[in-house]
């Protein structure tokens, strides 16, 4: 069965304070926010009316609500509505519906949540437009409508030989009152004609021909361009700027330093606004500013790894699980192994640099932005920052040139209105490549000392992890006001406890927790495989201050964990000299202690485990020498994936991926199997990117500027093949962006292990002389 | 300075400073926007188009340097998107987030035009420097290589 969410709907203004008295506002939702946004109950009363328009000669045009980032959302939403509408998708056109959560619900972009949170409603929504239809159809022919039947696009009255194309009864349904949702018969699943069938992207002519379709696409008429430059200490405010020299500068029309926190969401910095992007970003070449760099300016990357060990040695700040007794186990351990994992900041580099245009006129605010989470926009802190009211708002949701979690965060978006207020005229703000990577919302860098026991017939007995992250400082008491002097600090045991649900009654005000907190994305699950699997295990945690910005990555926590867990794991096979297939499958098939509230299902993983086995030959297929395979699995976003690397690595340490097999359940039905082999394929090369790549901070800055210090993976270092295999369980479907992403990295890994003897306790591989062929 | 380039088959003359990127020139100031920013350094092939028949960075292309010469960019390289590198992405769902895309074919058309039946070698030569964040990278290959069936198939007169 489904585990199912009972989550409370929370969205709040995260407000971090940074010590040194600055701060930064920033309007998102923390990933399990997301979950609860598009989880919340009960569900609005949607209505067909606002998904569904017929036209006279029967061609439906169907809104996709959600924003579309590459993940095929476009596609996927509208296909569960013409699937119960009943109609073919030569008849369809689809149309992106604008930020509406009234009219649309829940319209947002991660978790990997659209899937199973719109299964219902939207096959729901395209039931009740048929149903209507026939409706309409009865009263006219003056028959029951349980006589009356379709077949796509068509009504049709059998026994008195009457038809007609939905066309001609689509003004008549729409006037009609919508029935219960929840008391329509849905389609049997075997009758489906579009569900399960191989659907291309909507907008792909407009892609391939050129025409405009993105954020940064947009041109009003009068618009100008606009660049921002932030402190390159990340958080530092901008105190003084030669804007006149600026301002003199062929095309530019304005220069100004926005002070930090107005509207709730940006960080200070100095606009330059000109006739041509290109003329504003030269100008800025000439920008001489003075900067407060503020207290951010101490964080290190080297810094926080040599104070991650020092932690490591000293009792942990707080202990997240704790099953029997680790430590006595440990002791009596026939063999114990010990290890120190570690893994790097991480920018999202999308290949459309954040953008957003804006247009302020009369008291209202019209955007374009592409944004994972566009009600976050609503944010009453930030309408107020800007002199209006969130009814002023209206917000336009163009294609984006991919996220991967960065445009779940709104800063670049207040910037633009900011920006179109001070103006007067609409302005394109577009951030630079240097900009995206510099002032991005960072993966956080994790730390784990491991430590783990076998018995003396190799089986794994204890478990120990002490994960050190980091904190953040106390929020500020109110969105925009001060921060809070003296606030009592909450116990850091809370810290990595913030993936669990929270209790916010619906509507009342956001929790806020006084005192350090974990660090956006710094968690980690109690709960976390092998936990539950181990008798005797432990979770302990340890922080340490930071201020540079962190947040969700694609397939947040777990795109970093499971190289850590997976990768131990590996070790402990090998120290127990067994198969790493045969040494997970004995740990699953092991008696759990009893999970909090559903979630891992080791029947599931063990299915996906033994099917991407079976495909890639694991253990029957004799390879050359400095060729090898590599197994790891992971659960995450409801999904359960195992996957095989097979890698041939050179005596130069150069590696090649020869091929990849990727076994998934995501439940009983792959709606789009185009677009689901798409993300499959997506997710390895982006997890393969991920094993090469580190952003570095040093006195606050981040070192690296773009794709040459950033090396993401090119067409050359891709694998030929990669195999994506679906296991269909009987539980309801679920999302496909993350959940094949996280298991690619300790694939690979643990192959390079197995071919070299070699063993990536962090990353990226580049600090152990790897690289691409 | 003014200067007078064709674009898509078209004389076109604009008058802006002379080391102002063909990029910008052509979104800016053409309205032209298929061609994508993805660097601004060369490093990501975002903004390729042809230039003389070649494939070049947009970016680093000042618009100086197009003074008489012919340049064509996604919106011209067929006038309804039936050149068999566009419809065999189309019909193989190559685009993720579709972004790269315009690069991706521009590119590929200039190895096909140099190249007309590649290996996947040549192509992983000739794409190398053209990136792609959502990973099509597979699909890229595929398209390539369906383009160049659909292309022969067309010649012959034959189904493939």
């Amino acid at each position: 069965m489904t585990p199912t969410l009972t989550l409370d709907r929370r969205s709040f203004l995260r407000v971090t304070a940074l010590a040194g008295g600055g701060f930064m506002l920033a309007s998102y939702l923390e990933p399990i926010d997301l979950l609860a946004q598009g989880g919340r109950a009960p569900a609005p009363p949607l209505e067909p009316n606002a998904f569904v328009s017929i036209d006279a000669n029967g061609i439906a045009t169907l809104i996709a609500k959600n924003p579309e980032i590459g993940q095929g959302v476009k596609v996927m939403l509208p296909m569960l509505i013409a699937e119960e509408l009943d109609i073919d998708w030569k008849d369809v056109r689809i149309e992106q519906g604008d930020l509406n959560p009234a009219k649309y619900g829940g319209q947002s972009a991660g978790g990997s949540f659209a899937t199973p949170s719109n299964w219902e409603p939207m096959r729901q929504i395209g039931g009740a437009a048929r149903h209507m239809l026939i409706a309409a159809a009865a009263q006219a022919w003056g028959v029951p409508a349980a006589e009356i039947t379709t077949t796509p696009g068509r009504l049709v009255h059998a026994a008195s030989n009457k038809s007609a194309g939905y066309g001609e009864f689509a003004a008549a349904a729409a006037k009609l009152t919508p029935p219960d949702l929840t008391t329509l018969t849905l389609k049997d699943p075997k009758a489906y004609r579009i569900i399960g069938t191989p659907i291309p992207g909507v907008d792909n002519h407009k892609i391939v021909t050129g025409q405009p379709l993105f954020g940064s696409d947009i041109k009003l008429p009068g618009m100008l361009y606009a660049v921002y430059e932030r402190s390159p200490v990340i958080g530092g405010k901008a105190i003084s700027a030669n804007l006149d020299a600026v301002k003199a500068l062929p095309g530019v029309r304005h220069a100004f330093i926005v002070p930090e926190g107005i509207g709730g969401g940006s960080m200070s910095g100095v606009a330059i606004v000109a006739d041509s992007w290109w003329y504003a970003d030269s100008a800025r070449k000439k920008l001489e500013v003075k900067w407060d760099d503020g207290v951010t300016a101490g964080d290190s990357s080297t810094g926080f790894a040599k104070r991650a060990e020092e932690l490591s040695k000293e009792a942990p700040h707080s202990t997240a699980r704790k099953d029997g007794d680790p430590d006595a186990a440990l002791a009596a351990a026939a063999k114990t192994v010990e290890a120190a994992y570690a893994y790097p900041f991480l920018a999202h580099a999308p290949m459309e640099p954040p953008n957003a245009t804006a247009s302020f006129k009369d008291g209202k605010l019209e955007l374009w932005a592409g944004t994972q989470q566009p009600s976050g926009i609503l944010n009453p802190a930030i309408a107020k920052g800007l002199g209006i009211t969130p009814a002023d708002i209206t917000l336009h949701l163009p294609r984006m040139g991919g996220s991967f979690g960065r445009r779940l965060y709104n800063d670049y978006v207040v910037e633009a209105a900011i920006i179109a207020k001070t103006v007067g005229v609409p302005v394109q703000l577009r951030w630079s490549r240097e900009d995206e990577m510099q002032h991005e919302v960072f993966r956080p860098a994790g730390y784990h000392f491991l430590k783990a026991g076998l018995d003396s017939s190799g089986s794994l007995v204890a478990w120990q992890n002490h994960f050190v992250s980091f904190s953040v400082a106390a929020p500020a008491a109110a969105p925009g006001g001060p921060p809070a002097p003296g606030a009592a600090p909450t116990p850091v045991a809370q810290a990595g406890t913030s993936t669990q649900p929270g209790t916010a009654p619906q509507g009342g005000p956001p929790p806020r927790a006084q005192g350090p907190r974990a660090a956006a994305s710094s968690t980690l699950n109690p709960a976390e495989f092998p936990a539950r699997f181990v008798p005797n295990f432990a979770t302990h945690l340890s922080m340490m201050p930071l201020g540079i910005t962190t947040g969700a990555h694609r397939a947040p926590g777990a795109c970093a964990i499971s190289f850590v867990m997976q990768s131990f794991l590996d070790e402990l096979a090998h120290a127990a000299g067994k198969d790493p297939v045969q040494f997970r499958l004995d740990l699953l098939a092991r008696t759990q202690v009893p999970a909090e509230g559903g979630g891992f299902d080791a029947g599931r993983m063990t299915g996906v485990l033994k099917l991407v086995a079976e495909k890639s030959g694991w253990g029957t297929r004799t390879l050359p020498k400095g060729t090898a395979m590599g197994v790891a699995f992971h659960f995450s976003h409801r999904g359960y994936f195992a996957e095989v690397a097979e890698v041939t690595v050179d005596a130069s340490k150069r590696i090649r991926v020869n091929k990849v097999w990727v076994a998934g359940d995501i439940g009983r039905q792959i709606i789009n199997p185009l677009n689901a082999e798409s993300q499959v394929h997506s997710s390895v090369i982006d997890g393969m990117s991920q094993l090469m790549l580190e952003i570095n901070v040093e006195g606050g800055k981040v070192t690296e500027r773009t794709f040459g210090e950033y090396p993401v993976l090119r067409m050359r270092q891709a694998p030929p093949a990669i195999e994506a295999h679906f296991l269909t369980s009987d539980n309801s479907p679920t999302g496909l962006g993350e959940p094949a992403l996280p298991p690619i990295l300790p694939a690979i890994t643990n192959a390079l292990f197995a071919a070299t003897g070699v063993r990536v306790r962090s990353l990226p591989l580049s600090k152990h002389g790897f690289s691409w062929r | 300075m003014a200067v007078t380039f064709t674009v898509n088959g078209k004389s076109t003359t604009v008058d802006v400073p002379a080391d102002m990127p063909l990029l910008w020139v052509l979104r800016d100031v053409l309205n032209l926007h298929g061609t994508k920013y993805g660097c601004g350094t060369g490093q990501c092939g975002a903004c390729t188009v042809h230039l003389r028949g070649r494939a070049v960075r947009a970016c680093q292309t000042p618009v100086a340097n197009v003074a008489g010469a012919a340049v064509v960019t996604i919106e011209g390289l067929s006038a309804d998107g039936s050149h068999p590198l566009q419809k065999a992405w189309e019909e193989l769902d190559v685009p993720e987030c579709g972004y790269c895309q315009p690069g991706q074919i521009m590119a590929a058309a200039a190895l096909l035009a140099a190249r007309p039946n590649p290996t996947d070698a040549d192509i992983d030569t000739a794409m190398n420097t053209n990136l792609c964040r959502c990973g099509t990278y597979i699909r890229i290959r595929q398209g390539i290589h369906q383009a160049v069936r659909s292309a022969s198939g067309t010649k012959t007169g034959g189904a493939k």
